[in-house]
């Protein structure tokens, strides 16, 4: 702090014309002066203490590059482009906080660049900056479609991710309150893992604000019937909301070719580290209609003029309706969220082109695929729909005799992270778990989990 | 400009999009079939996914080569001007951002681990949050804080959703509709409070420069459920009475929020739970040394007394025998706001500056930040133009003040948005007028903080003054302004138009036709 010398404090004190700093907090009544001694740790006053510190403690955790991972569930272990860490490291970018849209024209386009490349990849023209997360999104999607059509009900698929059905739920309240909106599972096809469009039919009716439904699903069923479930939607007068994984959309159709109204999703997958689940960001997109642009909760940057004939700009659109223009009155709320993400999304996506997403999908969709028949193929193992999905699958082990959890345990013994335990949150799916290959991993890594997996089942 | 200040241009590269740019084949990053024995395996990769929802038409993204890319981003860089100048955007507490922290979060033990890793693969993260934890509730006195909200507006919103948990638990939500704030706390306090389905009561600000206790009495009821407060307010005033308000909500039943946002200027001073306060917020990205980074990775710390932590965001982390581990609980179900245990990279970097602060550097900053505060203030009022807001109120502010440019812009025309556009002219960072609502014409709020020299804050002030010389001197340089920056004041008609708004170059296409894109590229 440059200003701890006793010069320093001493020349400000004296153009104040104090003697002492503690007169500068007279507002604060003496009652409410804490009399506590501190018990916080020893600073260390030292960058390389407080490094040797940070490595110390941080080097207990064991990460998905010294092991090999096959979690996802939502955050996935992508290949992160080295471009994107060095772009949004740079000091610029991580310290501007506000600024003017001309001292900072830079992060702004970035920003416009983002929703601009995010749109073509989901196919819509209307896009928000990003909230904090993908049930955030959700959430989000609820309350909007909620406004638009002045109904009370929001349809969500009953193979979801647990969290994030809590973070939706969490924007829907309770029953006792107003403006409360009412969560109903739709079931899925044992058969299929894709929607029960019977059970759909059933529960769409005219209280149904939204249809929430996920493509790939959280345990990584491409939907194909995407097009029947947003047609069923819209004629019952509710919003088709789809959830997609952007970085299957080189691969996968975009939500406005099956005709959903809102995308959300995830931007981790884009060039973000996981960050132990601090990767996260969401994002909505719409057509740009003014029934959903005037619903947006979120700050969004539209391209738009300087007072100089032809210049460009980017400037903040529909300001008025977000929290900061209008507090109670304003859509949802908004605040800092996952800005600067958005600008490393902004670079992968350039960086990858239209070529790249599609590579990397067929990529991820060989890779996955043979996992999944290595992994079928062994004695007592069977995976649950192995064919029609995207980078996920689900694992049973109940022939085996094993718990979810012993498997895990036999295989991270081996240094390798099996997918994600579901029987606690899909008891129907009994002791399974959740795989995710991506392309960084190779055959030989996809070999050594059969041979952990069979080893570990068969011992 | 000859009047003393350094000689400053930002850069200017006049940046296409980046949709303009590359050729159709240029590739940025190949994921090659690097084992083509794969396909044989697995079969054809289009095969494998389901009739009708194959994509037919690729994406419309640019094709470019990985050094354009990177160029292309550094360019916009340089055209983000950020804290490489002064920024004393108030409300904020800019500071410095220890690039220790910076550089230790980017490595694999944070940035590459997997947020569903068995716990015991995850001890140095949980060690982690716990130290902060226990930091943060030494510092407030609260029994439990938890990371998880995204930004301090989802930190309200987390204490809006644990309001309506706890009445809900008691049978009162019916009853219990309404959240009481004051007109100076921050928009995401009401914002929060309708959006978990409450009634928002917004007390209006008093001559003493805060609601008074009368005022807050006549509002309270058996039908209040919370008081959402900060205290300080970025007016740089203090609230007195704020135990009597706390007393006041508590005898009706309701609970007590403290929006910590301006904590920098009470910490170590004034803890939350001996003000009597059921719950607070801090902001890991702004009093903790984490990076603003234009709006976030963001941390809301929430901390609350032991009462209410069964209604908290999920996992929480506690200490077992020999190391750490997390624990849910059911009651979290409609008080989640995020998945996982938060923006784990920010949490680092407040648990590193806290390590390197300890209690007396936190106490220190506390104190420089009042000091810088009050210095900047003498030096400021005596600029003609410039009057403090609330005048009437002359005890020594906290450590931001929110300033008047109601007199510059009566004598001049010049205005408070002309001065923020003409501050980056000269490389500092344009300050923060006023949340709303305004109660102070043309008004300004910077913060000093404890970090920035006197030096830089002489030069920010500096440039205050020149700027208001300028504005009776040469008004039309400052009303025009900038000069020095990669482009122009914005011209913002069309931004509420939707006949002309534009958030995806998609959508600008569409409505502007590719005429009026050729014209703007040309510019
Ligand atoms: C007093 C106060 N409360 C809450 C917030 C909201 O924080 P965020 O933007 O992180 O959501 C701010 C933001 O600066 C603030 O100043």
């Amino acid at each position: 702090m440059a200003n701890s010398t006793e010069e320093a404090k001493n020349q400000m004190l004296e153009a104040i014309g104090v003697h002492s700093v503690d007169r500068l907090f007279e507002q604060i009544p003496d009652e409410h002066l804490t009399r506590r001694e501190f018990r916080l740790p020893a600073p260390l006053t030292s960058e390389v203490a407080l490094k040797r510190h940070l490595l110390d403690v941080l080097g207990k955790n064991e990460t998905c590059e010294n092991n090999l991972n096959f979690l996802g569930g939502g955050v996935w272990q992508h290949h992160v482009p080295a471009i994107c860490d060095e772009i949004w490291s740079r000091s610029e970018f991580l310290t501007s906080v506000w600024g003017t849209p001309s001292s900072d024209l830079g992060r702004n386009q970035a920003w416009f660049e983002y929703a601009s490349q995010l749109g073509e990849l989901v196919g819509m023209d209307f896009v928000g900056l990003p909230v904090y997360s993908w049930g955030a999104a959700v959430g989000h999607a609820f309350r909007m479609a909620a406004r638009m059509t002045g109904r009370t009900r929001v349809l969500v698929p009953a193979l979801m991710d647990p969290q994030r059905l809590d973070v939706a739920r969490t924007y829907c309240g309770f029953p006792e309150q107003e403006g409360h909106l009412e969560m109903v599972a739709v079931a899925y096809d044992p058969a299929t893992g894709r929607l029960d469009l019977a059970d759909l039919d059933g529960k769409l009716d005219r209280e149904t604000a939204a249809v929430y439904f996920e493509n790939p699903s959280y345990l990584g069923v491409i939907e194909d019937q995407a097009a029947a479930v947003c047609r069923m939607a819209r004629r019952r007068g509710a919003e088709a909301i789809v959830g997609v994984d952007p970085i299957s959309l080189g691969v996968i159709a975009p939500p406005s070719d099956y005709g959903a109204d809102i995308a959300v999703g995830t931007t981790q997958p884009l060039g973000i580290h996981m960050n132990g689940g601090g990767g996260v960001g969401g994002f909505i997109a719409t057509r740009d209609e003014e029934r959903y642009a005037r619903e947006y909760p979120t700050l969004q940057v539209s391209l738009t003029d300087t007072i100089v004939e032809g210049e460009r700009a980017f400037g903040l659109t529909l300001f008025q309706q977000s929290s900061y223009g209008s507090r109670e009155e304003g859509k949802d709320w908004t605040g800092n969220s996952v800005y600067l993400w958005a600008i490393a999304n902004a670079a992968y996506m350039s960086v990858l082109g239209p070529t790249g997403f599609e590579e990397l999908g067929r990529a991820v969709l060989r890779r996955s695929h043979y996992a999944a028949r290595r992994i079928a193929e062994i004695p007592s193992v069977s995976v649950e729909w192995p064919t029609g999905f995207f980078k996920e699958f689900v694992v049973r082990y109940d022939e085996t005799g094993l718990s979810a959890a012993q498997v895990g345990a036999r295989l991270r013994a081996k240094g390798i992270f099996g997918g994600k335990d579901l029987s606690g949150d899909f008891p129907g799916l009994g002791q399974s778990a959740l795989y995710c290959v991506t392309e960084v991993h190779t055959r030989g890594d996809i070999d050594r989990l059969a041979g952990a997996l069979e080893e570990a089942v068969c011992a | 400009m000859n009047n003393g200040l350094r000689k400053y241009h930002a850069a200017v590269w006049d940046e296409p999009l980046v949709m303009e740019m590359g050729a159709p084949g240029r590739r940025g990053m190949l994921f090659p079939d690097a084992e083509p024995e794969l396909e044989s395996l697995a079969g054809d990769a289009g095969g494998l996914v389901p009739e009708g929802m194959r994509r037919e038409k690729a994406a419309d993204l640019p094709e470019l080569s990985e050094p354009e890319v990177l160029r292309h981003y550094l360019h916009l860089s340089q055209e983000t001007l950020g804290m490489m100048g002064i920024s004393l955007f108030g409300t904020c507490t800019m500071k410095y951002n220890p690039r220790i922290a910076e550089s230790i979060t980017r490595l694999p033990f944070v940035a590459d681990t997997h947020p569903d890793q068995d716990i015991e693969t995850l001890q140095g993260t949980l060690e982690v949050i716990h130290g902060l934890d226990e930091m943060l509730r030494d510092l407030t006195g609260m029994d439990r804080f938890v990371f998880q909200p995204g930004g301090g507006a989802d930190a309200a919103f987390l204490h809006a959703t644990v309001t309506r948990a706890y009445h809900q638990a008691a049978g009162a939500l019916s009853q219990r509709r309404k959240i009481i704030t004051t007109a100076q706390a921050h928009p995401c306090n009401p914002a929060t409070a309708a959006a978990a389905g409450f009634d928002v009561i917004t007390l209006p600000l008093e001559s003493e420069g805060y609601a008074s206790v009368e005022a807050l009495r006549s509002v309270v009821s058996e039908r209040t459920a919370a008081l959402m407060v900060n205290n300080p307010d970025d007016i740089g005033i203090y609230n007195p009475h704020i135990e009597e308000w706390v007393d006041i909500v508590h005898e009706a039943g309701g609970l007590c929020f403290y929006d910590h946002a301006n904590f920098n200027g009470v910490m170590g001073r004034v803890r939350a739970r001996e003000l009597g306060f059921d719950a607070c917020m801090m902001m890991l990205h702004k009093t903790f040394g984490a990076p603003k980074a234009g709006g976030g990775p963001a941390v809301g710390a929430y901390g609350c007394v032991s009462e209410l932590a069964p209604y908290l965001t999920t996992p929480v982390v506690v200490k077992k025998e020999g190391g750490y581990t997390v624990e849910s609980s059911g009651a979290a179900r409609t008080t989640q706001v995020r998945e996982y245990l938060g923006n784990i990279p920010v949490i680092v970097k407040a648990y590193s500056w806290l390590r390197a602060m300890g209690a007396e550097g936190v106490k220190e900053a506390a104190d420089l930040s009042l000091l810088a505060n009050n210095y900047m203030e003498t030096r400021l009022l005596e600029i003609p133009g410039i009057t403090k807001g609330l005048p009437h109120l002359d005890e020594y502010r906290m450590e931001m003040t929110r300033y008047s440019l109601g007199e510059l812009t009566e004598e001049t025309g010049v205005t408070t948005v002309d001065v923020q556009n003409r501050m980056v002219d000269y490389g500092v960072d344009a300050y923060w007028m006023s949340h709303e609502p305004w109660f102070i014409p043309e008004p300004f709020t910077p913060e000093a903080g404890e970090m920035w020299s006197i030096e830089d804050l002489d030069y920010w002030i500096d440039v205050i003054a020149a700027i208001c010389d300028e504005a009776r001197t040469n008004p039309e340089i400052v009303k025009t302004a900038p000069h020095n920056q990669p482009i122009h004041r914005l011209e913002g008609s069309g931004l509420d138009d939707p006949e002309r708004w534009a958030t995806t170059w998609r959508a600008y296409r569409r409505k502007h036709g590719s005429g009026a894109a050729a014209a703007a590229s040309e510019g």
